[in-house]
């Protein structure tokens, strides 16, 4: 359950970042998450509760854009979609994928005031 | 006050999370706007990592970070490594538990100094906490700083801790299917530890199975097999890590 030192982590950056850019609320947190970032989704959601508790971020609404593993086929040469890290080529079945995206992990933007 | 992570305290090895709490938020303004930021969650961690690292190539310190599931035998295979470098390696251990300090106990009466943290509720060390335990510890320049990760193969993975390596021991008990059950973990590492090899005539563990699990997570992965019970295999393991010590020309 390492979701919720995450989302402090996510808490303590965007502390930071409303002194530099004088906020002092959040309604809005958008996060990219890619689906071979090795995190559940659902517990980032209910981590997010008690990590922005007494915060400026306490009450926000949180948003959660999932983004598609990806990589190239080193058999086939392909570019492919995939589910894990071992999936084995979707089109030709053999080669191994060598992973170019899904392991975002990070605040897109913020809605604040 | 710390003057690296700025967190207002002497080393905190018994970690409490930081609240940093702004008490007066102050009255809200009118004015909605949307902050494009795109910062990773990890920023924080990731950033006092590479203040380690360079904490440690400075003093060329070979820092390795160890991780497995409980019951791996991590801790018997660091004894036997203390053992096996003493007189010509210095070595120091910073042990993550998320409760008692029976390991860095271990640790000690094999001969190495040893700094115990316990993460409580965490179920990872974080490079934060390693900055702390490496300052208190003060290793000598050369020393190979071995770093105990909390046992658990899903959430140390997303750490940096500053290490040079990640090193992830799996035993011939646990099953040769590990590799794919946690793929994070096994893609994260530099060098697979089979363990308990010695027990190979009694369990069914399918040694090529596994390493075509591994091959396939992480082609780049080397592998070494190890029992720190019998000793097979342990001098592989010495070789490695003498051979990945950085060089304090360098530093």
């Amino acid at each position: 359950m390492h979701e919720l030192s995450l989302m402090e982590g996510l808490v303590q950056g965007i502390q930071e970042e409303a002194l530099h850019q004088k906020f002092t609320r959040v309604h809005h947190v958008r996060l990219e998450v890619g689906r071979l970032a090795g995190v559940e989704v659902e517990a980032l959601r209910f981590a997010f509760g008690p990590a922005t508790e007494g915060t400026l971020m306490e009450g926000a609404h949180l948003e959660i854009l999932e983004r598609p593993g990806q990589g190239v086929c080193q058999a086939c040469g392909q570019e492919v979609e995939v589910e894990t890290r071992f999936d084995l080529c979707p089109v030709c079945g053999e080669g191994f994928v060598a992973i170019t995206s899904g392991t975002e992990l990070r605040v897109k933007d913020l809605d604040v005031d | 006050m710390c003057t690296t992570c700025g967190c207002g305290g002497e080393a905190r090895l018994e970690h409490q999370p930081h609240s940093h709490a702004h008490p007066d938020q102050g009255p809200a303004r009118p004015g909605r706007r949307r902050i494009s930021l795109e910062q990773s969650l990890l920023a924080k961690n990731d950033a006092l990592a590479a203040l380690n690292r360079q904490a440690f190539l400075a003093r060329g310190i070979l820092a390795l970070n160890l991780v497995s599931s409980p019951g791996s035998g991590k801790t018997t295979l660091l004894e036997q490594t203390i053992l096996r470098l003493r007189g010509r390696v210095p070595v120091v251990v910073i042990e993550g538990d998320q409760q008692t300090s029976q390991d860095a106990d271990r640790i000690r009466a094999a001969g190495a100094p040893a700094i115990q943290i316990n993460t409580g509720k965490g179920c990872h060390l974080d490079a934060h906490m390693v900055g702390h335990a490496f300052e208190s510890l003060a290793p000598a320049e050369g020393t190979v700083l071995m770093i105990e990760n909390v046992g658990n193969l899903v959430c140390p993975a997303a750490f940096d801790l500053g290490e040079a390596h990640k090193v992830v021991i799996l035993s011939v008990t646990e099953g040769e299917d590990k590799p794919l059950k946690y793929p994070d973990m096994f893609a994260a590492a530099d060098l697979m530890l089979l363990n308990k090899v010695d027990l190979l005539p009694h369990v069914r563990f399918d040694m090529e199975r596994c390493l075509g699990y591994a091959r396939r997570v992480n082609p780049a992965m080397e592998v070494l097999r190890v029992s720190a019970q019998s000793g097979e295999g342990l001098e592989g393991w010495i070789h490695w890590i003498e051979a990945h010590r950085p060089s304090l020309q360098k530093a």
